[in-house]
């Protein structure tokens, strides 16, 4: 069954994801044996705002898109890129999914379950870092787009009747 | 009830009890015709009195009576027989009064015995009828088992006693003052003595005998408070294993059974002393006789013949004195148990017997409002729980009653369903007050519920159902001996002082449940299911469980066609690979190696658990094709794997569960067989060995282990082995095992698997999910809902109802509610354990649901959820205890009220 992906090539795409290119490889091992192998196709929702976080997931293959819903409908802010993790926010924090991802062409994704995932953190400091180094690229992402906006709204602001 | 044993007795069997004396009395004729024949048969035809000369006879059977005024009366002249025909004869008379005297026995046994029982019956209904007649605020004080343990053990021995209560102390009384009266006849003085002797013993037992009454009377309570405190062992389980007091139970039990052996051994050596003291002044009477009789003797003031003829009319004495004593020793015992039990049940204020009433007919609407006058509730200890409060409820209205936690609106609820009663003041329905009114009046028209939910041991359905179970509408039918049993018990019942209700009749009041019979029920209850969002957890209840495809005709057909009607489904949403199905011909890649080998469920002894591993059937088919090598190879590299990456992992890791074929502990075990086979090949390794080895590769899921040992060739070579497996199984195996059929329906497999009749994928991450609504709405089209809900109705909800999860148990708590049409429905925070958005949902439903079919009922909603009583025309505010604002929502909001403060809040 050669469209099988087998444990050890899911390490080897494991080990192109940054998050876990310092960890070596029987650990990566363990990791892909303890976590879901699961497939999308395209357009489907991985998961859902507002749904509880029970696992976070690692894209090995396609593409998806993170929305936001809004008055107007969902917004993409942004878009999950193979060999990346998404999803990890709701299980760190213990808050609903903050954002809806749905795929845009088949994904093959590894489900790592919360408890899986707290565990790794706790094992391997590495990935821990790697998460927060992560973690502040978005949040810089975030601030410099914030800053962008507010010097937007600033301007269109007098325009506006007192 | 009546607080004294032998009054209790004599009432309700004196009847049967003068019978059993006059049986008793006539009985004696032939007791002591047998004394008297030995004596007869030795003298006469044995010793030849009366046969002086050979061939000599006498008359037999002569019966005829000397009578005053009526002179000699003959009945029978008798017949003349020789010594040896009297011989024949007398002994034959002897058999036949052993006979008549067994028979008698035998009669007085049963009868007493039946007479026993039946009033064991009426004693335990008569209690049983009290605690369902006791005021509810009764029921706060007591403690189930200790309750239980009287009705059940503790009147016991009265069954026992009832039969000798009064033929007892007649006969054996007779028989001592008989012997008394002999004693008498011989000598006035002596017989004086031995009055006197009996007059202390007499006295002085039953003296003594009191302290064993109070040790009894605390055995008796000991015992009960054991009881009570296993139970809530039992009960409060979770509590224990919580907070660590398991030893502190054990030290309280331990000081009780200590407490209760100390009693229990007091009464011992207690009523061995007074049976030593019993026993030693029934001595000294022959005592005296002997010393004081012999003295006089002696001084020639006494016949020596006399003397020796009290004293063998003393022996006949004791034996009867001894028996009163110990009848009179059961009697006191029994009369404690009794004013004991009858002390627990006396209460003040029960419900009149005429309030619970059966009625068959339904009484009709409530039409009245329901009003609370100048009402007033305090709590056990005096304080006020509801004060002075005075509101009135219509018929059709929706009042929502709010207000904080102390506030008193649940208690006013409380008040309404008759489970509170008044410490001032009145609730009442139109002009009656409610307590006087039956409860076949209000227990239909109100239906009350709280989140205080208790269920019986029993179905879902019969716990569904419950509420309508008010009286035997309709009989139940019974033919050939079905109908004499019936008969008996009704006969039986009333004798014992019980109704005659028949549990089998159908006690379901259709018509209350909007529906006509059985066969239309069903309807209103799932949309009363529906409403309480209960149905998804009865219809998962249902597919997770296996059935007999005999007890529901029907079903197994209607779900193998359903196979295909999912294959087509699923292919239509493009969702064909959420699952594998089974194929005779091919590999299931979803399902583990021993399955697709086996292809079936393993039900019999031939190849259940370990067993197939030594089958040798199996084993020769799997040693023929090679496979066991195979499989040994696949095992071994199964082995490797997890060892290398579970075994620097602690046990208690997390990881563990994702490896399905091992536990922690067998790592270190494969750890040393891994080295011991290192090296080796199939046949180099043991017998055990191998099968540790060859056991890993049997539960193999390629897509889920992800090791990368299935080739198509191997799957291939799998599927034939199957075949070959079930083409040359012996005909004595085929039994015990249950082939993978894609038309016909698995037995040993649940409903769901059944359907699915494959494996879902681990590819899809809310595969199962997506399965059930598929399922489910698969079900309701092609009409096979009802019977698979039908069957999660017979889900069994164990003690309590704790198989179902905590919120299913509010849930069906409602629903109980609600399947029941009423005019009043109130609800007292029925729903604390649900999310608001859950409650927000059902709340709305349920008003819904209770307007069905142009119903008008009044519903009463004590809120946890403040914001939902914009859904109801009236709101009531109250707080501590105090009615403080009574409007429409939109008045209430603005007045600036309290209200306002608990909706902002």
């Amino acid at each position: 069954m050669g469209t099988e992906m087998l444990l050890k090539d899911e390490v080897q795409m494991l080990r192109r994801v940054p998050l876990f290119s310092n960890v070596e490889p029987g650990k990566l091992k363990l990791l892909a044996f303890t976590s879901d192998r699961v497939s999308y196709d395209a357009g489907e929702a991985i998961f859902h705002q507002g749904d509880t976080g029970d696992a976070a997931y690692v894209v090995l293959a396609g593409k998806a898109d993170i929305l936001v819903d809004s008055s107007t409908g969902p917004i993409k802010i942004a878009e999950v890129e193979t060999n990346s993790i998404v999803g990890e926010i709701a299980i760190l924090c213990d808050v609903s999914r903050t954002a809806t991802v749905q795929t845009t062409t088949a994904v093959e994704a590894l489900r790592i379950r919360k408890d899986h995932f707290l565990k790794l953190l706790t094992d391997f400091p590495e990935i821990t870092i790697e998460i927060m180094r992560v973690l502040a690229d978005r949040l810089s992402h975030t601030t410099s787009e914030l800053s962008e906006a507010r010097s937007r709204a600033a301007r269109k602001a007098p325009e506006q009747p007192a | 009830m009546e607080k004294r044993l032998a009054r209790y007795i004599w009432t309700h069997t004196r009847g049967q009890q003068l019978w059993i004396l006059l049986v008793v009395a006539v009985s004696m004729i032939p007791y002591f015709l047998s004394f008297d024949l030995p004596k007869q048969i030795v003298n006469g035809p044995i010793q030849g009195q009366g046969f002086d000369q050979p061939g000599a006879t006498q008359t037999f059977m002569n019966i005829s009576f000397d009578l005053p005024w009526l002179g000699t009366v003959t009945l029978f002249d008798g017949i003349e027989l020789t010594r040896m025909q009297t011989l024949f004869a007398l002994s034959m008379v002897f058999l036949v009064l052993v006979i008549i005297n067994g028979l008698f026995k035998f009669y007085i046994n049963t009868y007493k015995g039946r007479l026993g029982e039946r009033l064991l019956r009426r004693i335990r209904f008569e209690l049983v009828d009290r605690i369902l007649r006791f005021p509810p605020s009764q029921f706060k004080r007591m403690k189930g088992a200790e309750v239980s343990s009287m009705v059940k053990d503790e009147v016991e021995p009265l069954g026992g006693f009832t039969g000798d209560a009064f033929v007892q102390p007649a006969l054996l009384g007779g028989q001592a003052l008989t012997a008394l009266f002999f004693i008498f006849m011989q000598n006035v003085w002596l017989g004086l003595i031995a009055a006197v002797m009996v007059g202390v013993q007499a006295l002085i037992i039953p003296r003594m005998r009191r302290r064993l009454l109070v040790l009894g009377r605390e055995r008796q309570i000991t015992a009960r408070e054991l009881a009570g405190r296993v139970s809530e062992i039992v009960d409060g389980i979770g509590t224990i294993h919580a907070y660590d007091t398991s030893n502190y139970e054990r030290a309280d039990i331990a000081s009780r059974l200590g407490r209760i052996f100390k009693i229990r051994y007091d009464l011992y050596q207690w009523k061995f002393l007074v049976k030593f003291i019993n026993n030693f002044l029934a001595q000294l009477t022959p005592f005296l006789f002997y010393c004081i009789g012999g003295y006089l003797a002696l001084q020639g003031r006494l016949d020596i013949g006399q003397l020796i003829a009290v004293i063998s009319a003393y022996k006949d004495l004791p034996g009867p004195l001894k028996d009163l004593i110990d009848w009179d020793q059961t009697r006191q015992d029994v009369q404690v148990k009794y004013v004991q039990v009858v002390e627990q049940f006396s209460v003040d204020r029960t419900i009149d017997p005429a309030i619970q009433a059966i009625a068959i007919k339904d009484a009709g609407s409530l039409k009245h409002p329901l009003a609370a006058v100048s009402l007033s509730l305090a709590d056990d200890s005096g304080a006020k729980l509801l004060e002075r409060v005075s509101v009135q409820i219509h018929p059709g209205e929706t009042v929502a009653i709010v207000g904080g936690a102390a506030g008193g609106g649940d208690m006013l609820a409380e008040a309404f369903a008759r489970l509170t009663w008044p410490e001032s003041g009145k609730v009442t329905a139109g002009g009656d007050d409610l307590l006087e009114l039956p409860e076949s009046v209000t227990g239909r028209a109100i239906s009350y519920v709280s989140s205080d939910a208790y269920f019986f041991y029993g179905s879902l359905r019969d716990n569904l159902l419950y509420g309508l179970k008010h009286a035997p509408l309709k009989d139940a039918v019974y033919q050939g001996s079905g109908a004499t049993h019936r008969k008996w018990q009704i006969h039986e019942a009333k004798l014992a002082g019980n109704p005659d209700y028949d549990v089998n009749s159908d006690w379901i009041d259709y018509e209350a449940a909007n529906a006509t019979e059985a066969g239309d029920l069903f309807a209103p209850i799932l949309s009363v299911l529906d409403t309480v969002q209960l149905s998804k957890d009865i219809l998962d209840l249902a597919l997770r469980s296996t059935v007999s495809p005999s007890d529901h005709a029907g079903l197994a057909e209607g779900l193998v066609e359903m196979r295909h009607a999912l294959r087509d489904e699923l292919e239509e949403a493009g969702l064909s690979s959420l699952v594998v199905s089974f194929e005779p011909g091919a590999y299931n890649t979803e399902a583990t190696v021993g399955e697709n080998l086996l292809f079936g469920t393993a039900t019999g002894p031939a190849f259940i658990g370990k067993a197939i591993g030594k089958n040798a059937y199996f084993r020769s088919v799997v040693g023929r094709t090679g496979l066991d090598r195979i499989m040994f190879d696949m095992g071994y590299s199964i082995a490797e794997n997890a060892v290398e990456l579970f075994a620097d992992l602690p046990p208690d890791h997390p990881f563990f569960q994702q490896l399905t074929f091992m536990t922690a502990d067998d790592i270190p075990e494969y750890q040393l067989l891994l080295q011991k086979l290192k090296g080796k090949s199939f046949d180099g390794a043991s017998e055990d060995d191998r099968g540790a080895i060859i056991r890993l590769s049997f539960r193999y899921i390629e897509p889920r282990h992800r090791f990368g040992l299935l080739t198509d060739e191997l799957m291939a070579k799998i599927v034939d082995v199957r075949r070959q497996f079930h083409d040359g199984m012996p005909d004595n195996m085929r039994g015990d095992i249950e082939r993978y059929d894609p038309e016909h329906y698995l037995a040993s497999a649940s409903l769901m698997d059944n359907i699915l009749f494959g494996r879902i994928s681990h590819k899809h991450s809310d595969g199962s999910k997506r399965i059930r609504s598929i399922v489910s709405s698969l079900l309701n089209s092609l009409g096979l809902l009802e019977r698979v809900i039908d069957i999660g109705l017979d889900f069994n909800l164990g003690a309590g109802g704790k198989r179902l999860t905590a919120v299913q148990r509010q849930k069906l708590n409602l629903a109980r509610a609600l399947v029941r049409r009423s005019d009043y429905y109130i609800f007292n925070r029925p729903l604390p354990g649900l999310d608001h958005r859950l409650q927000d949902e059902i709340v709305r439903d349920v008003l819904k649901l209770v307007r069905r079919d142009g119903r008008d009922p009044a519903v009463i909603w004590v809120l946890s959820n403040t914001a939902l009583s914009s859904l109801f025309d009236r709101v009531l505010v109250f707080d501590r205890g105090m009615l403080v604002e009574d409007g429409t929502h939109a008045t209430l909001v603005e007045n600036n009220g309290i209200f306002k403060e608990l909706v902002s809040s």
